[in-house]
Formats: C-alpha cells, sequence, structure tokens
C-alpha cells in the first residue's frame, strides 16, 4: 500500500532520514519507536508530504506521490493523520471541526457529513460535545476528536504521530483504546509511539529506528523478546 | 437676553474701542470660533467626513494588507524545490510597495497623490482616502503576516493532512485565528489612520481640520479652531481606545469559554 524507496530528508547538513527502504503492506499494523531524534516522526511526517522528501520515491497505492505533478491534496484525502498536540481548530465547534474538510473537499454534503460526524462521535461516546468548543474538551477528548476528524475522511491508511505523548497519564488509555478499536476493524496503521504496551499487543511489525534508519524490525513478539540489534538491545532495556 | 444677542452687544463695544475682561473676552473668541453663523455644523460635518475618510480607508487598508500579507507568506511557505514564478513576481511587488509606502511620509505621499497621480481630479477628499488607504495597506500588511505567523503551523497542517488545499486552509482555519490575534494591533492602525486624516487638508480634502482653518481664515483667529479640532481628535481617540479595550477583554473571555 505504502512503498517507500531509498527516502532520504536532510535539513541544511543533518541527515534526518538516511535511504530508508520499506514497504507497508494493506492492513498492517506498524509501530514505529527508537529513542528521540531517530528520524520516527521525520519518517512518518514523509508519509504524507509534510515533510518533502530530501531525495528518493514514495508510493502509495502503486502511485508516485513525490512526482512533481501529483495532487498532493487528493492523496492526503486517502491519508489521516493525528498528531501529539492534537491541532483541533479553536475557532470551530466539534461537530464543524469533522465536517469542515469532506464538506469542503467535496466528499460529502454537509447532511451527509453530519450524519458521518454524529455516528463517529457516538462511536468514541463524545456524542454530546458536538457543539462545544475543543478549549471546553480535556487532552483525551481532544485526541479522540482528533482521530474522529481523520477518520471523517473515510482514509485508506492512518498515520499516527505520538498520539498519546502530550496526553495526562489518566487519559492515555482513552486514546489507546480508540485506536485499538481501529485496529481490530482492520484499519491500516503507521504508529509512532512510546507506549511499549500498545506496540506489543496492537502492531503486526515493529520498526525500530536509530540515526535515520529501520535498525531493525519485526513482529512484536521476536522484537520484544529477543531484540537482534545491540541499539534496540539498550533501547528497551532502558524503556521495559 | 441669549447668547446671539450677548455676542452681538460685546462685539459691538469691541468696534467701539472699548477693552472687556478676559471672560468676556474669551466668550466672544469661543462663540465666534464655533458658534457664529452656524459654524458648528461646519465641524459637525469635518467629524462625519473624518469618520468616512478613517473607515474607506481603513477597508482598503485592511483589503490591501491581507492581499499583501497572504502572498507574501504563500511565497515564502513554499515547499522547497517548488518555485512559482508568478508568485515570485508577486512577491516582488508587494515588496517594493510595502519598502516604497513604509520608506517615504505619509504627506509626500499625499502630495504626490493629490498633485501627480490624481491631478486632474477635483475630488479631494476621495483622493486622500486613497492615499491613506494605499498607506494603510502596507502596515496592515505587516501586521496580518505577523498574525498568520503567529498562528501554530500544527493549525496548517492538520488543514492540509485532511486534503484541505492551500486556499480553504488559509480561508477557514489560518485567517480566523490570525484575525483575533492581530485585532489589537489593527485597532492601533485605526486611531493612527484617524489622526492621519488630517493629512487631507494639505490637497484640500475637506475634513474637520480644514473645518477649523476655514473658520480661522474667516474670523482672523485659530487659536479656538485648533485648540477646538485638538480636543475632538482627543475625546474621540479617548472613546476608540476605550471601545478597543472592552471589545479586546470580550475576545479574551472567549478564549476561556
Amino acid at each position: 500500500m505504502i512503498d517507500v524507496k531509498n527516502l532520504t530528508k536532510s535539513f541544511g547538513d543533518h541527515v534526518v532520514l538516511n535511504d530508508i527502504t520499506e514497504s507497508i503492506r494493506e492492513g498492517e499494523k506498524v509501530v514505529i519507536i527508537g529513542p528521540s531524534g531517530s528520524g520516527k516522526s521525520t519518517f512518518l511526517r514523509c508519509l504524507n508530504l509534510l515533510e518533502t522528501p530530501s531525495a528518493g520515491q514514495i508510493f502509495f497505492d502503486g502511485e508516485e506521490i513525490t512526482a512533481p505533478k501529483v495532487n498532493i491534496d487528493a492523496v492526503r484525502r486517502k491519508m489521516g493523520m493525528v498528531f501529539q498536540h492534537f491541532n483541533l481548530f479553536p475557532n470551530m465547534t466539534i461537530r464543524k471541526n469533522i465536517t469542515l474538510a469532506p464538506v469542503r473537499t467535496k466528499l460529502m454534503s454537509q447532511a451527509e457529513a453530519d450524519d458521518t460526524a454524529t455516528t463517529l462521535l457516538r462511536r468514541v461516546g463524545l456524542e454530546e460535545k458536538a457543539d462545544a468548543y475543543p478549549s471546553q474538551l480535556s487532552g483525551g477528548q481532544k485526541q479522540r476528536i482528533a482521530i474522529v476528524r481523520a477518520l471523517a475522511m473515510k482514509p485508506k491508511v492512518m498515520l499516527f504521530d505520538e498520539p498519546t505523548s502530550a496526553l495526562d497519564p489518566e487519559m492515555v488509555g482513552e486514546v489507546l483504546d480508540v485506536m485499538k478499536e481501529l485496529a481490530a476493524e482492520g484499519m491500516t496503521m503507521v504508529v509512532v509511539t512510546h507506549e511499549m504496551g500498545f506496540a506489543r499487543e496492537v502492531g503486526s511489525r515493529i520498526f525500530f529506528m536509530d540515526g535515520g534508519t529501520i535498525a531493525e524490525q519485526g513482529t512484536p513478539e521476536a522484537f520484544f523478546a529477543h531484540p537482534q540489534n545491540p541499539r534496540s538491545q539498550e533501547f528497551l532495556s532502558k524503556v521495559l | 437676553m441669549n447668547w446671539a444677542e450677548l455676542y452681538q452687544a460685546l462685539t459691538a463695544q469691541i468696534t467701539a474701542g472699548e477693552t472687556l475682561p478676559w471672560y468676556q473676552d474669551l466668550f466672544v473668541n469661543f462663540y465666534k470660533a464655533f458658534l457664529e453663523g452656524g459654524r458648528w455644523e461646519l465641524y459637525a460635518s469635518g467629524v462625519l467626513t473624518t469618520l468616512e475618510v478613517t473607515i474607506l480607508a481603513l477597508i482598503m487598508g485592511v483589503i490591501l494588507g491581507v492581499l499583501v500579507a497572504v502572498i507574501r507568506t504563500a511565497h515564502d511557505q513554499q515547499r522547497p524545490g517548488r518555485h512559482n514564478v508568478v508568485l515570485a513576481a508577486l512577491n516582488a511587488v508587494c515588496k517594493a510597495y510595502t519598502t516604497i509606502i513604509r520608506g517615504t511620509p505619509m504627506i509626500v505621499q499625499m502630495l504626490i497623490m493629490g498633485s501627480i497621480v490624481f491631478a486632474s481630479s477635483r475630488n479631494y477628499t476621495m483622493i486622500g482616502t486613497i492615499a491613506l488607504g494605499i498607506n494603510s495597506g502596507a502596515y496592515v500588511a505587516e501586521i496580518v503576516r505577523g498574525g498568520l505567523m503567529s498562528v501554530d503551523v500544527g493549525q496548517s497542517e492538520a488543514g492540509r493532512s485532511l486534503g484541505l488545499g492551500y486556499v480553504d486552509t488559509m480561508r477557514f482555519i489560518v485567517i480566523p485565528q490570525a484575525f483575533k490575534n492581530i485585532l489589537p494591533a489593527l485597532g492601533n492602525e485605526f486611531i493612527t489612520l484617524f489622526k492621519d486624516t488630517a493629512l487631507i487638508t494639505t490637497i484640500g480634502g475637506k475634513e474637520l481640520l480644514y473645518a477649523a482653518q476655514a473658520v480661522g481664515a474667516k474670523t482672523y483667529a485659530v487659536m479656538f479652531p485648533y485648540l477646538g479640532v485638538a480636543v475632538i481628535y482627543l475625546v474621540m481617540v479617548m472613546i476608540f481606545t476605550w471601545l478597543q479595550g472592552k471589545l479586546e477583554r470580550r475576545l479574551r473571555e472567549s478564549d476561556r469559554r
């Protein structure tokens, strides 16, 4: 579904991603872990071109999205993204946050979008917040809304950039529950996280990133039980 | 005896060569400057014109300013490796515009507009308004640009990641938030603009200061007309400042909603 070929990204002289080649298949739940500064977020953000790769190609459903003429907005409609800091639009109600993109991109009429919003909000148990503003919500509620907002576009893949890192500990669970549910429904997911429990439970494949490369990858069972790379052994000994 | 008759009597005394006590002298001058022959109407219509000019120039300034600010931010935020030639040309024009306007005195711009650019027109107030609007646009552009940059990049990233285009992201997400941040600065710009309308007098526009000058020319006494309009400007600016403060408090409350 997503094919990355020789992806390199540098900011000035600083190489953040170094020649990464990888494929993510439909239905996979890829969990990216690694020390900070290893390029996890940059890799994720390259997938929907929030960062422009310095070199290399990215294919989504066979289409090269790094090609100069590609309509990047159309590609992004099929990729949902959830941010560490939620990035809800504070000037709109929750309902408007969810319906803005589907309506403006002509994916749905306002009525259809409202229905979709209601259904999705009910799913995450926040139906009564439809007319509230983001500032009235807790962090966990905001992040659940942010997931719903991305889902309203009916994406084929969901990208999560440290979705629980900015949350108070007692709110992490409610967000992870929504993500687990989503995973169970078969959504293709790429998740950058520090939640090792989530990685072990939900991930179908773990990428361990270090120094701008995927230093090791494997199933959660194999990776957590028998890490091969000395760097991943060191990392796991610190976080587990 | 009403005020008009008192004035008549006192001026007759002056013409006869009498020296009046200071308070009667004060009254005569005040009456002459503001009331005689319905002169207050001149000031009143001056105030109205001044307000009209301020509002029209501010609207022009905001439209121009937003346009320039959006073009300049769009140019600066282009993805590396992509260079739009049209955008580069527009950006150069905008840069030249802000540099020239902010680098020359307002009064010089006013005179150039009045006696060179629109030399054939007789509608001086309108020419003055246009000159003020163009001037204000350059300052508003910088205010708006600062406002656009003050909105967290995460906001536009979220908009773009949902598949919204640049224009929609700006229109629905970034600009409304930027606008709230820049309201205080825009209020200040409004006050500056309000006071700058007095410059229109230099090219013959008929606003508040013009009224004072007209009265002064007729009565050969400028002290009261000038002091009078100074007080009018001051009182109005104080009212605007008060309103601005109220508006800001309201906006801050809605943040805590």
